[in-house]
Formats: C-alpha cells, sequence, structure tokens
C-alpha cells in the first residue's frame, strides 16, 4: 500500500513505515484507494477511495463536506480519550479522530454546516453467555461492549461538533468493511454475511 | 522501532521460549485429538504496531474461523487461534467424521471451539509452570469472519496506552491435511512485565 500525501492531504497514520518518507507532492492517479489502518484517520480533498478494511468492534468514521468534495474517514477503536494519560495518535480514539478532522476539514475550506457524517462498525464479535469480560463485569459480549461503546462516543463527539449524522450501520455481531468514494460521496459497507450495500 | 518499550533481545527471546514450549505442549494435545503428525514453526515474538496486526493473517479482510479465550488469574492478556477458511473445513472435518463440505455445522463449530480450548489449555498450562503464575483461561468464543474484525477488540484493552503489541506467535501445520493454524498469545502490559520478571529477564 502506498502512502500518499500531498500538500492538501492530512494524515495520521501511526508513524510506523518511515512516515516522512514517501511523501509526493504530485497528485496520484484518481481513485486510488487508500487504507486507513486500524487507529488512522485521513483528511483530503483528492478525488482518492478510503477504504477502513474489517471492523469489528471498531467504528469508521466518514466525514464528508459535498459541496467541496472534502472528505475524511477515520479508523477508530477506543471510545474516549479523556481517561487516558497517554493518548498517542489523535485517530485510536472517537472523540479525537473526530475534532481532528473536522478541524483539518476546516483548514481545507470546509464549513461545519456542510459536513455530513456517516459511521459503520461497533460490533460485537464474541458472545459467551455467561463469560466474564476482561474488566471483569459479567456480561454477554467478550470486551466491554466495546463496539456499542464506540458508537456512542462517536456520536456524543459528533453532536459536540455539531456535524449531521445522516447514516450509520452500527452494532450486530459481524465485520465490515467500509469504503468511501470521495468524488462521488458514495460510501459502501460490505460483509461477509450480507454481502455489499450502500449506506 | 518500539517508542517507550523496547525489549532487550533476551527478552525477547525468553518470550519465543515461552512460545516454543507453550505451542509445543498444545501440538502435543492437538496431534493425539486428531492422530497426526502436527509441525510447529520457530515462534515470533514480535511488538507489532495496531495498524499491521491483521496482516499476521494475510490482511484485515481475509474470511478466518477465530477461537478466543480471555485470560485471567495472576497475568491477564488475550489467546487466539485463528484459522484460515479452508483449513479450519479440513480441521473440523478431521474432528467430526462423515460432516459435509461446505459451510461449518453448529456441531462442527463447537468441535473447533473446542480444539481452541484444548489448545489454549495446554500451551497455558506450560506459561503457568514456567513462571509459576496462576492463569485461567475463559470460556472459548466463536466467530467466522474477517480477520481485522476478528483481532481489533483483542487489541482494545492493550491500545488504551500503547500503540504497539506484543504478539507471540507460532503456526503449525497438520501435513497430509494442509491444516496450517496460528496460535497467538497477547499478554496485556502490565502481565507482560510480571512474565518477563518470573522469566528472569525483567528489564
Amino acid at each position: 500500500m502506498t502512502r500518499i500525501r500531498d500538500q492538501r492531504e492530512s494524515r495520521n497514520a501511526s508513524g510506523v513505515e518511515g512516515e516522512n518518507a514517501t511523501i509526493g507532492s504530485e497528485k496520484q492517479a484518481p481513485e486510488e484507494t487508500v487504507n486507513i489502518g486500524v487507529a488512522e484517520y485521513c483528511v483530503t480533498d483528492n478525488s482518492h477511495v478510503l477504504a477502513s478494511y474489517g471492523l469489528g468492534s471498531c467504528v469508521g468514521v466518514v466525514l464528508y463536506d459535498e459541496k467541496r468534495r472534502i472528505g475524511g474517514m477515520a479508523h477508530v477503536m477506543l471510545p474516549d480519550s479523556t481517561a487516558i494519560t497517554k493518548k498517542g495518535n489523535p485517530g485510536k480514539f472517537a472523540d479525537t479522530a473526530i475534532k481532528a478532522m473536522v478541524e483539518e476539514m476546516e483548514k481545507l475550506g470546509s464549513r461545519r454546516a456542510d459536513i455530513k457524517a456517516k459511521i459503520a462498525g461497533g460490533a460485537c464479535m464474541f458472545t459467551i453467555p455467561g463469560a466474564v469480560n476482561p474488566r471483569n463485569v459479567p456480561g454477554p459480549c467478550l470486551g466491554m461492549q466495546i463496539g456499542e461503546r464506540n458508537v456512542e462516543a462517536a456520536k456524543a463527539a459528533l453532536r459536540e461538533h455539531r456535524i449531521r449524522l445522516v447514516a450509520e450501520d452500527t452494532g450486530g455481531n459481524y465485520g465490515r468493511t467500509m469504503r468511501f468514494e470521495i468524488s462521488s460521496g458514495k460510501v459502501t459497507i460490505s460483509s461477509i454475511k450480507h454481502g455489499r450495500k450502500e449506506l | 522501532m518500539a517508542e517507550g518499550r523496547g525489549l532487550t533481545p533476551l527478552q525477547l527471546d525468553a518470550l519465543r521460549e515461552v512460545g516454543n514450549i507453550g505451542s509445543g505442549n498444545a501440538a502435543v494435545a492437538l496431534s493425539t485429538m486428531v492422530d497426526k503428525k502436527v509441525l510447529l514453526s520457530v515462534p515470533r515474538a514480535t511488538l507489532v504496531p495496531l495498524v499491521k496486526v491483521s496482516d499476521l493473517v494475510g490482511g484485515a479482510e481475509t474470511p478466518v474461523v477465530g477461537i478466543y479465550l480471555h485470560i485471567s488469574g495472576e497475568a491477564s492478556g488475550s489467546m487466539l487461534l485463528l484459522l484460515e477458511e479452508h483449513s479450519a473445513n479440513q480441521l473440523a472435518h478431521l474432528m467430526v467424521s462423515g460432516s459435509e463440505q461446505g459451510e461449518l455445522s453448529m456441531v462442527e463449530q463447537s468441535a473447533l471451539q473446542e480444539t481452541g480450548s484444548i489448545l489454549a489449555g495446554s500451551y497455558l498450562n506450560a506459561l503457568s509452570q514456567m513462571t509459576g503464575l496462576l492463569l485461567r483461561p475463559s470460556v472459548p468464543g466463536f466467530a467466522m469472519d474477517m480477520a481485522g474484525a476478528i483481532i481489533d477488540f483483542i487489541l482494545v484493552e492493550i491500545s488504551q496506552s500503547e500503540d504497539y503489541v506484543l504478539v507471540i506467535e507460532t503456526e503449525f501445520d497438520i501435513l497430509e491435511h494442509v491444516i496450517k493454524g496460528h496460535l497467538i498469545l497477547f499478554p496485556d502490559l502490565g502481565s507482560l512485565d510480571l512474565i518477563l520478571g518470573r522469566l528472569g529477564v525483567s528489564g
């Protein structure tokens, strides 16, 4: 996967593979797919396709300004950064990822009133009746109902930034892949269990 | 490469040894169960960035069967048995004779679940003996889905404070049947220090 970034694209990767090494200043071929990995986000006005593959309890957040064709996607894995001391990259948490994306879209010229949001994911992958999950809270879903909490936190952050949530495909017990075509604003969700659909 | 948390070569060696003995035990259990030879790879102990964890099994969208056990007791973490779709089918047919090809039946699913439980149990037994720590595996959870989706919630606990996760991974092969699986141990970070201490290689 090529890491791309030009002057009008900002991306927060976890800085693993030469974060600064592969920055091109030329526009890439249109419709290139950018993989937004776990805890990453990307905001761009290029005509890329942004994709988060295999969302389980993670939540994919798409923000789109249709007027100016500016869009962003985040692949958040945790609801809330406030209780965490060592925060790491903002793309990891629902609150910080959405804040960062909104700010960067505004830098590219978006107005908050024009930004709309779609979210997907937040599933509960393993259900064991009567099992004790990692926080030692008895409950049917292993993993502290983290999917559900991610969805709630994403919605709360969107409300806080006064961004309208226009569609969601969340919950359930299956993984999803979210694709977002910036040129058309089209968001598709695919899963092994339910095939592909437009959101 | 690991910001904030470097592991020395000696520590990584010790963790590989944990993987070796743990999965050795698990392989014996598996071999007895299916009455076939089981080959093991040299275990890997690596700090993997969160973004890359699903690459261990061929990418986030790869369809896999995952059997998950949470570890509690004196140390905590997660244990995951991952099988690619084909391997899962093959293994299920070995366990439940006379079953048909195609989608996994409930019986086959529960057979795989039990396999995961037994493998994890023997792995953890070995780890427990090496470290003197009491480790309790949970009831196994079963999921059949994209690898990324199966792995991501396991990272939640670990990733609250770190952008890397320690993965101790062994691949196994049941030769005549082209069955390949991954047995992965994700120790929680606090527990990692404890385990390293018990192994006599604390930082």
